[in-house]
């Protein structure tokens, strides 16, 4: 597997000789040194991307369960609505370092801090999208349900959340696209991941390792973000139904 | 009247104050030397004036060059080429600050100006989307009837199309400064000073006071200035 990867960044090098890179020999050094790192240390960059996936997955569950609860909840109590809102706006303009470190005081540096202070900051999209999905639906809709004298339970599972999962979604999808950027500075609280190799790096005027880091993480917050513009689409079905395509 | 001053001033004076009495209390009442030695009056003025002006350069900064792009890519003849500017520019959203600044680090090494050049082209971005966005919301048969009364393209552009926009325009550079605060505070691993400075500090000699400072700090600034543009956008929007 190493050869093979070798191989094709030898071809690519080669090619890259004629045309592009001949005119920058240093930045061709450099290009050439950060590859032949990653293809060396691929197996200490994937362990700590699945680090940084398991600590997004592990903390999104948690977030949806909790934000989709709150938003219920505050969607019942109109009343809670706008402070539980203002509270979650806060949250999520306290720059990411500064939640950290709050964090870091209360629970102590590790995984904990870092899953609570992504937890408190993917609040906001998922609670604020859980709400005014249920808040526009069509009252019509809501009335026919209750004159065919569902229970409010059975609203809220039959007919509310499937029809706010859409909007649902794309708060879900706003968080953790935000969750993998702040996942990175959780390892600077000793949660983990991606993000040790850009402070490790950092630390020691390593530039492949650094490079390595960000470009890792910025590929899983581009890619997650299509994975769940697609899934978003796919979820929509009310949506496509009713403009009938 | 009184409601106006206490929005604008009372609110932010009493955070402001919060956050300054607990600093006047950590300076004046240190746990251990160490704390006595890394938290001072100083070094508290000197974050604070790197992190405004990292803000203040990089914002200004972002401000013209992404209103003035919009501006020129929502022009038919380079239509085209903003709906793919448009793509590159929610790309570049969705990769997080930590790896910009890290990235701009490999390139063109530590200290402050590589952190305000990366907080700068950051934060064109969001301004730069809105813009376009905003003036490519237009109502096309507004423009139609203005350029049929016989308006200059650019009159049309200040008259019409800005104004209209405004409102978009501004939440942008709301988003702008949002992110710009939070990436601001981390300019300090790469060489650029800020309110980070203090966190990153009292994390290394593990003293909580210090990382607490730091920390209410940065909370305040980004808070403060999210609330005031919050309430300055409010009266832009009742006033358009």
């Amino acid at each position: 597997m190493d050869q093979l990867l070798r191989m094709i960044v030898d071809l690519l090098m080669t090619l890259g000789n004629g045309t592009l890179l001949s005119t920058q020999n240093e930045a061709r050094g450099d290009l050439r040194e950060t590859i032949d790192w990653i293809i060396r240390r691929s197996d200490r960059i994937l362990d700590l991307m699945v680090e940084h996936l398991w600590l997004v997955l592990f903390t999104l569950v948690i977030a949806i369960v909790v934000s989709v609860i709150v938003g219920i909840f505050i969607s019942y109590y109109e009343t809670l609505a706008q402070p539980v809102l203002g509270v979650c706006q806060v949250l999520m303009v306290i720059p990411s370092i500064a939640m950290l470190a709050f964090m870091v005081t209360i629970f102590g540096i590790g995984f904990t801090s870092g899953v609570v202070a992504l937890v408190l900051y993917s609040l906001l999209p998922i609670v604020r999208n859980t709400y005014t999905g249920i808040r526009e639906l069509d009252p019509a809709i809501l009335e026919s349900a209750k004159g065919m004298g569902m229970t409010e339970r059975r609203i809220l599972f039959k007919i509310k959340l499937p029809l706010a999962r859409p909007v649902i979604m794309a708060g879900v999808r706003t968080a953790a696209v935000m969750m993998i950027g702040i996942a990175a500075l959780a390892a600077y609280v000793g949660a983990g991941g991606l993000g040790e190799l850009i402070f490790q790096g950092i630390g020691r005027g390593h530039r492949p390792m650094i490079i390595a880091g960000a470009i890792g993480v910025s590929i899983i917050a581009v890619a997650f973000d299509y994975i769940l513009y697609y899934g978003e689409k796919r979820f929509s079905v009310e949506g496509r139904t009713r403009e009938g395509n | 009247m009184f409601r106006t001053l206490w929005v604008w001033i009372g609110i932010p004076l009493i955070m402001i104050g919060i956050v300054a009495a607990m600093i006047i209390y950590s300076v004046n009442n240190p746990t251990d030397s160490i704390v006595e030695r890394m938290l001072t009056y100083e070094r508290v003025f000197r974050v604070i004036r790197q992190h405004a002006s990292l803000l203040l350069i990089s914002m200004t900064g972002a401000t013209i060059v992404g209103v003035l792009g919009g501006i020129m890519l929502s022009r038919p003849s380079l239509y085209r080429a903003g709906r793919v500017v448009e793509t590159i520019v929610n790309i570049g959203q969705t990769v997080p600050s930590i790896a910009i600044l890290a990235l701009f680090y490999t390139i063109l090494g530590m200290g402050f100006r590589v952190a305000v050049f990366a907080l700068f082209l950051y934060s064109i971005l969001p301004i730069l989307r809105n813009t376009f966005a905003g003036i490519d919301g237009v109502d096309y048969s507004i423009i139609e009837a203005a350029r049929g009364m016989g308006m200059h393209p650019l009159r049309i552009l200040t008259k019409i199309e800005l104004p209209i926009a405004f409102p978009i325009i501004v939440a942008g550079f709301r988003t702008a400064i949002v992110i710009n605060v939070g990436a601001a505070t981390l300019a300090t691993f790469i060489g650029g000073g800020g309110l980070g400075d203090l966190i990153v500090t009292g994390l290394a000699v593990r003293r909580e006071m210090i990382i607490l400072n730091g920390a209410a700090l940065a909370a305040l600034s980004a808070i403060l200035l999210d609330y005031l543009i919050g309430k300055a956008e409010e009266r832009v929007v009742k006033w358009s």
